[in-house]
Formats: structure tokens, sequence, C-alpha cells
């Protein structure tokens, strides 16, 4: 492997000194499970890291926090099998824990943690449609303090953030979904596990006197970011549940989708696995939100 | 570069360590302190043979990771075991034994991270289903193909346990 200079900052204030001090070239190290394998095989997707800056041993990235008024609040350094276990999770951010309950393998998800997912900015991180679903807000510190930024506009595309030079994202805040909140995720792969998402959507639906009060549907591998479905989200909104509108919005989530061809599959079936996925997460949701 | 020293308790040996930065626990623990059970692969954390449990100062339980990703520093203050810990009193770990009896082993170059990713799912879900078998071992590759034999294994290292 590459050399490099290593430091173990047992503080967010530390970490952060430490970009300053050190300048460019750093990388923060966290589960390791992205950064390492490319500094392994000196990628040109990354400038190789002269030096990384290990977050293991900082305490403010740490953790799982709910309360009704303000949502979730998720340590950057939260693993995958984390949110997977956390009951909080599963019971308020259904498509969240389906989502982080499929990357990789036990031990990937052991190690790797949802701020690596997040600031890797890859089209297809399985937890990336949820978030955004969820309308999450990444909380950033850096040598001036905090900043707040939507995740929609955090990432800018394809393995790029609106993170600066020495700054880190430090949390991601999910506001409290309404009560009768039905959320899932399901993507889709060639194998069920060890493997990227050739495309994933994320339903969220809440139901109240039997009409559809708010939905969101976020679309990954899609697009060179996870991205939102507007048009079909308003098309299902005030509506009656059921298979015909689900079939129409299940069209219009295609007709969203931008996706390219690649080995992973080309455009045409990208949209029609959209199309297919959707009407399936639609209703999903739509069970999930009645309690079932 | 200068190197670092590091403390880590392997197999329930205390050690004090010097490493560089730029190597993984996987080559740490083969190369300083030749336990050479666990393999390395494919150096990316796709195959799993370099799997071991790893204890942070923080978590109750150990949890499985795959070695060859985990930089050598990042282990200090952990609690590792290896296939080489699993014989209590110079008898193999029920794990161990229900390989041998259910041929779960052809060239076994797999075997042990797939015996500690084994562990790693009884410890957490002592009866698990073949379902839940498959799942967990989903990070260990088998290039013999003889995951049958595997997955029948852990369930009769399972039943015996009991």
């Amino acid at each position: 492997m590459r050399r490099f200079e290593y430091f173990a900052p047992q503080s967010l204030a530390e970490a952060i000194a430490l970009f300053g001090e050190k300048g460019e070239g750093g990388r923060a190290l966290a589960g390791g499970t992205d950064l390492v394998p490319q500094i392994k095989e000196g990628t040109d997707k990354i400038p190789m890291p002269s030096y990384l800056v290990s977050l293991r041993h900082v305490p403010e990235l740490r953790g799982i926090e709910f309360s009704e008024s303000d949502g979730l609040r998720i340590g950057a350094a939260v693993t995958m099998a984390e949110l997977d276990e956390s009951p909080l999770v599963r019971e308020r951010y259904r498509a969240l824990a389906d989502g982080a309950g499929v990357v990789g393998s036990t031990q990937t998800m052991n190690m790797a943690t949802i701020g690596g997912n997040v600031c890797n900015a890859a089209p297809s991180a399985d937890t990336a449609p949820a978030l955004l679903a969820h309308e999450t807000v990444a909380v950033i510190a850096g040598p001036d303090g905090e900043r707040e930024l939507p995740l929609s506009e955090f990432w800018r595309g394809p393995n790029a953030t609106a993170l600066q030079p020495g700054e880190l994202l430090r949390a991601l805040r999910l506001p409290p979904p309404p009560p009768n909140t039905g959320g899932v995720y399901v993507r889709q792969t060639p194998r069920k596990q060890m493997d990227i998402a050739v495309i994933g959507v994320a339903v969220l639906l809440t139901l109240e006197d039997d009409r559809i009060r708010r939905a969101r549907v976020a679309l990954g591998a899609v697009a060179p970011t996870a991205i939102r479905a507007p048009e079909t989200e308003a098309m299902l909104e005030g509506q009656p549940p059921g298979e015909s509108l689900f079939a129409k919005a299940a069209q219009a989530a295609a007709a969203e989708a931008r996706p390219i061809s690649d080995q992973r599959g080309s455009a045409e079936f990208r949209r029609h696995l959209v199309r297919i996925t959707t009407e399936r997460c639609l209703h999903e949701a739509a069970r999930r939100a009645r309690g079932a | 570069m200068a190197r670092q020293i590091i403390n880590i308790t392997v197999n329930g040996e205390p050690r004090e360590l010097a490493v560089e930065p730029h190597w993984t626990l996987l080559e740490t623990v083969r190369e300083q302190l030749g336990l050479t059970g666990s393999k390395e692969g494919c150096g990316t954390g796709d195959c799993g043979a370099c799997s071991m449990i790893l204890r942070e100062p923080h978590d109750e339980r150990g949890r499985l990771v795959t070695s060859c990703l985990v930089l050598a520093p990042e282990a200090d203050g952990c609690e590792v075991t290896t296939i080489e810990g699993l014989m209590r009193n110079g008898d193999l770990h029920p794990l161990q034994q229900a390989f041998i009896d259910s041929g779960g082993v052809q060239c076994g170059f797999c075997t042990p991270g797939m015996i500690i990713a084994a562990k790693a799912l009884l410890d957490g879900n002592p009866r698990p289903t073949l379902d839940d078998i498959r799942l967990g071992l989903a990070g260990n590759l088998c290039r013999c193909t003889g995951y049958t034999k595997i997955y029948e294994a852990v369930l009769a290292a399972a039943e015996r346990a009991g």
C-alpha cells in the first residue's frame, strides 16, 4: 500500500485543527471500506492522500438520537450495522434501515459508516434514496463552526460533494416523519448480497383518512446523484391509494429517472426496473403506513 | 516514516507492537505475530478470507471485520480474535469440529475466515435458520464452491451447542 501519515485525534476540534495545520492532501478515514481499497489499488478516482485523519476516536461523531420535535440525528461515524439494528430507526425510519441493511456483507456493515456512504457520493449508495426521501440535512463542521445543507445540495455528482477543504460531515438530521407514515427501500441487483444497486427506490407515504397526505419518492443509480421524483410525488398526493394510481405513478417515476447505460444495465432496462420497483414500493409503503 | 506503538489483545494475549500506518491488521497479525491462519484473498474486503472479530473498548461485543481493510493503527486498544484463538485446552472449537465432521473443507483457504464469520454469527444468533447462515456468511467466498457442506456444518454446530 502507498505510504501516508496517520493521525488519530481524540476530538472533533482536534480533527478540524489537524486538517488546518496539515493543509491539502488529507482524507478523513472512517470505516475504510471505500477509502482503503482505493488507496491500495491506487485508482485515479481520487487523488492519493498524503495523510489520513482517523475518526475512530472522535466521540462527537458517534450515536443515534431521536426526539419527537427534532427527529433523528445520526452521527457521521455510525455504522450500517448500528442503523440496521436500531429499533428506533427500524420503527420510524424504516426505509433507511432497509438501505443500511443491504450494504455489502456483515463485515462491510460492521465497518462502513453512514457518513462514509454519504461522502463517497456514489449515485448507487443504498442509504441515499431513503435519506433524500426523509429530507435529510447534513451537519458540516469546519474551522469557522458548523453549517447545514440539505443532502439534495450536498451531493454535486458522482464522488463529488459540497464539502470544502478542512470540513467534515459531522451528523445527519432527519425531521420526524408525520404519523401514519410507511417507508421502504428496495434495490435491484443480480445477486442478493455483496452487490451494487442497478437501481434503488425509496418511498414514504403518509396516509390520512385513506388519502395520501404526503408522498416522497427517491431514486438511486439513475442520475449523477440520488434524486427525488417530484412529479411522481405530486401525482400521488391528495389521492386515495390504489392499484391504478400506483401503476400510473410508477410510470411517472420511470420517466423522471435519467439513467445511463453501463455494465450494470442499459438505460432502458433501468427505467423498466424503476417502474416495477416503484410500483411494488408504493404498495409496501401503503401497507406499512396502515401499520401492517 | 516513524512507526507507531499500538496495544492490542490478540486471542487473549496483550501485545505491544510497532507498526507502520499503511500496514493492515492482517499483515501485522500474520507477519509480526506469525499467526498465519487468517488469509489474504482479495485484499479489498470482498472475499472474507481475512475475517477477524474485533472488539473496540467502547463496544460490548466484538464485530466481524475484514482485517485486510483495517489499518493496523486503527486496532489500537482493541481485542482481536483470529482462528488461532478458538481452541480451548487443546480441544477444537465446536465449529472447527463440525466443519471436519460435515466435510465443510475442500482446499481450506476460505475455512479460517468462514469459521470466524460463523462464530460471529452464532455469538449473536445461537439458533440461526439456513437463510440466516447464508446471509451471515455472504461476505465469505469459497471458490471450491462447497457452500452446502459449510452451511450444514454451521447448522450442526448450532444444534450441538443447543
